[in-house]
């Protein structure tokens, strides 16, 4: 049972990951992020079956952090599409030096 | 703190007119400061109407911009062809002041040597070298070096020709150099000059001789070059200052092996030391030799002679004072200084004599072909310096700074008589507007008739450098020659091997080769007597009616001179020519300094010739000499030369000897030219330009540049890339973790 949930969830996090990498869309890549966040506890929650409650006490933790991050991240994004009328993320690069 | 000198208690000059020996430099240097200031000055700013600028560029051959603002400072005064040619006629504005502080200074340090002299002799015998410390100068450890001068014997004897040669040339110097706009530049040299000079003889260890070696190197520099705006002159100052180096790169060594050997360089403490040094042992033997190739430098003897024939290129009174009768002799003083090194290296002082004799011979053979009447005395002095140095090898120290007065006194004379001649045809050729050479004496003959003092006393000096008795050239170099021939017989040198020849042999071959050079010395000498004063006049016609004797204070210091010339053998007269206690004034003179290394040399006996041995040897000498003048009376044809401009290439070995055995082209194509390229092209494009410029300073400029770049295109700003690489990281991290 716990093999299979490990494998589910690092077939979910490797999705997010490519994602994230290939993708240039800062929304698609904001829920490939999410998509990876609940992959990894999906895998706290498939332990906490097997060694006891402590996961899913980090599973509660995770969730509220990725709640607010999502608030924050979306209107980051937000934010951005109202500056360069895009979210491509090519287009963005002002990190730049 | 000059005032505040110890003397070592007890000594008798102590508080005679001794005491005030720093005041001998001190004055030349305080003429040098006086008159170096006077040459900041400007010699006269030459407005735009000057008449005399269309002469200045006229003089220049016409070189662009020269006229434009002509400082007539010192830039427009050379402009000749040849050293002495043609300069602007410009009198400084404080050339009275300049004349005055020049040979005053001069007079005033000889007048105190004479003091110092008398003071002296007042004492009878001294065995001590009295000692003046005045600071110490580098104190290390166990190097102690101080400050001091040293009187004795031989640096008062020195003190009195530098200071007494250098007044006359001083004042012959006021009336030789009166148009020059340099004036006070020239006097400021010549007096720095007699400082560093008197600073060498009297220092009392090798660091402060080794002071005054180089300042008079440094003037002897400044005065070649000192119309410095012809190149050739520039360039003789160089050559000379870079030879000199090549030789001063040996005495240095001497210093360090003495210091690293004996622990003191003063010249008492290296005396009193030296004798325990094993005798003829490879060390002493080392450290003379390596003194040597500094006196070859300084007295331009083989292989270091090169500098001193171009050297002519300065002022006339140069020649004569640093050239002729002062600076170049420092290597015979130092060799008499050093004599107990050198009496206990008896191939090492062979070495001298050999140098010394081929140098006579080989210099005296280039001057029986040069036209140009400075280069004749110039080669004459290269060989009359082997001569001293034949006479010093052979540990005959006294003999070679006989040789040494006497040369200082007619070879002063030739050369200002010389500078007289010059001064003269210059002055022709200079109303005339004549560009010829005014040294050359295919362009002189018959100036007799022109010039009589000139002429009676170079007849003077001629005959005593070809020691004709009763002139002061005869003594001299009789004794050297004498001394040889017998110390070939019976002396440590003789004992001695020379590169596995046995040493008389070599004293036997030294004596032909100075008998050889004494032959060939009156040749040349009389041949450039009779070139330039006998036979009809080659000037021009024009020229002929300006040619004049020079003023009195040019022709007053020649006749102090003549007599000097005439009767300075008196000095040393063998016991044969002796009246009244006049015998060997000046071996006993010297003897507290080099007597005792003399007697080294000679098994401790006096070497006395049998009578008929004696008759032998002054008879050849004076046989040769005059043969020699025959020779050049009957085969010369004064009135067969033609002028300069129309005179024919000479051919054959005549060529060679014009152009000097062609010794400056392989010195060129030997040394300068590998030096150059190794220079060039090693040193300076591939050390500087390739490693210190291309892989130091720009290549560490383009790693830095290269490591940005990169930097730069990893910083993309682009969030996928960042996150390419995250996770790229987290795989090989987590593979590296996997694969342990």
């Amino acid at each position: 049972m716990l093999a299979e949930a490990l494998f589910f969830s690092a077939v979910l996090f490797t999705i997010g990951v490519i994602g994230v990498l290939t993708r240039r869309n800062a929304i698609i890549i904001f829920m490939c992020v999410e998509l990876m966040l609940n992959a990894v506890n999906l895998t706290f929650v498939a332990f906490s079956r097997a060694y006891g409650a402590a996961g899913q006490i980090f599973v509660f933790f995770a969730m509220t952090v990725a709640a607010a991050e999502a608030a924050v991240g979306l209107a980051i994004i937000i934010a951005l599409f109202r500056h360069k009328q895009t979210v491509n993320l090519q287009h963005i690069n002002i990190l730049k030096g | 703190m000059l005032l505040q000198h110890e003397v070592l208690p007890g000594h008798p000059l102590a508080g005679t007119a001794a005491a005030w020996m720093w005041l001998l430099p001190l004055l030349p240097l305080l003429g040098f400061v006086i008159n170096g200031l006077l040459s900041l000055i400007p010699a006269t700013v030459l407005g735009p109407s000057d008449p005399d600028i269309a002469h200045g560029a006229d003089g220049a051959h016409g070189e662009a911009g020269h006229g434009e603002h002509v400082h007539a400072l010192d830039t427009a005064d050379a402009h000749g062809a040849h050293g002495d040619d043609h300069h602007v006629v410009v009198r400084h504005r404080f050339a009275g002041l300049a004349t005055f502080v020049g040979p005053v200074v001069l007079a005033a340090s000889f007048a105190l040597a004479v003091a110092m002299f008398l003071a002296m002799r007042g004492l009878g015998e001294m065995r001590e070298p009295f000692v003046q410390t005045y600071f110490s100068w580098m104190p290390a450890g166990a190097l102690q070096i101080n400050a001091a001068f040293q009187l004795d014997q031989l640096s008062m004897m020195m003190v009195l020709i530098i200071t007494g040669v250098g007044t006359l040339i001083h004042i012959f110097s006021v009336g030789y150099m009166q148009d020059d706009p340099g004036y006070p530049r020239f006097f400021a040299y010549l007096n720095l000059f007699v400082a560093f000079m008197l600073v060498l003889v009297l220092g009392a260890s090798y660091p402060v001789l080794f002071v005054g070696w180089e300042g008079v190197g440094l003037c002897s520099y400044l005065l070649i070059g000192f119309w410095f705006s012809d190149k050739a002159n520039a360039d003789a100052g160089k050559k000379a200052f870079i030879v000199n180096r090549i030789g001063d790169f040996g005495l240095l060594i001497a210093m360090f092996l003495l210091f690293a050997n004996l622990g003191t360089l003063d010249f008492v403490g290296v005396n009193a030391a030296a004798t325990k040094f094993a005798f003829g042992g490879a060390l002493v033997t080392t450290i003379c030799l390596f003194m040597f190739l500094g006196c070859a430098g300084k007295s331009a003897q083989i292989p270091l002679y090169i500098w001193l024939p171009d050297a002519m290129a300065g002022p006339t009174p140069v020649s004569a004072l640093i050239h002729a009768a002062t600076m170049v002799t420092a290597g015979v003083y130092l060799i008499a200084r050093s004599s107990t090194l050198f009496s206990m290296a008896p191939v090492a002082s062979l070495t001298v004599a050999v140098v010394g004799a081929v140098t006579a011979l080989f210099a005296a053979t280039i001057g029986l072909k040069q036209w140009d009447i400075k280069k004749v005395l110039a080669y004459s002095t290269v060989s009359q310096l082997g001569y001293m140095f034949v006479g010093v090898g052979v540990g005959a120290y006294t003999a070679g700074m006989f040789h040494l007065v006497t040369h200082a006194f007619f070879k002063a004379l030739l050369f200002l008589g010389s500078g007289s001649v010059i001064f003269a045809m210059h002055a022709a050729y200079h109303h005339t507007g004549n560009h010829d050479d005014a040294q050359d004496m295919r362009n002189m003959g018959g100036l007799r008739a022109f010039m009589p003092w000139t002429w009676i006393l170079m007849w003077i000096a001629t005959l005593a450098i070809s020691g004709i008795p009763p002139f002061s050239g005869f003594f001299s170099k009789d004794e050297i020659l004498g001394s040889v021939f017998l110390r070939a017989r019976e002396s440590t040198l003789a004992d001695a091997h020379w590169l596995g020849i046995p040493g008389s042999a070599v004293l036997y071959a030294v004596y032909a080769l100075g008998l050889a050079a004494a032959l060939l010395t009156a040749i040349y000498m009389t041949r450039m007597m009779l070139y330039t004063f006998h036979g009809p006049n080659r000037s021009g016609e024009e020229e002929r009616k300006h040619l004049v004797e020079a003023p009195w204070t040019m022709t007053g210091p020649l006749v102090i001179l003549g007599v000097l010339s005439a009767i300075g053998g008196w000095l040393n007269l063998p016991h044969f020519a002796a009246f009244a206690g006049s015998e060997e004034m000046l071996g006993h003179w010297l003897e507290p300094v080099v007597g005792d290394n003399q007697l080294r040399v000679t098994l401790g006996r006096i070497p006395e010739a049998a009578g008929n041995t004696e008759t032998f040897l002054i008879g050849a000498a004076v046989a040769i000499a005059i043969l020699g003048i025959l020779i050049a009376v009957v085969r010369l044809k004064p009135a067969r030369l033609v002028p300069k401009a129309q005179s024919p290439e000479e051919q054959g070995f005549e060529r060679v000897l014009l152009d000097k055995y062609y010794v400056d082209e392989a010195y060129d194509r030997v040394v300068v030219e590998p030096t150059v390229g190794l220079s060039r092209g090693v040193l300076w494009k591939g050390i500087d330009q390739g490693l210190i410029d291309g892989v130091l300073v720009n290549g560490s400029a383009k790693l830095a540049r290269g490591l940005g770049g990169v930097g730069s295109w990893l910083q993309s700003g682009q969030v996928g890339t960042y996150a390419w690489v995250l996770v790229v990281g987290v795989l090989a991290v987590l593979g590296a973790f996997t694969i342990r």
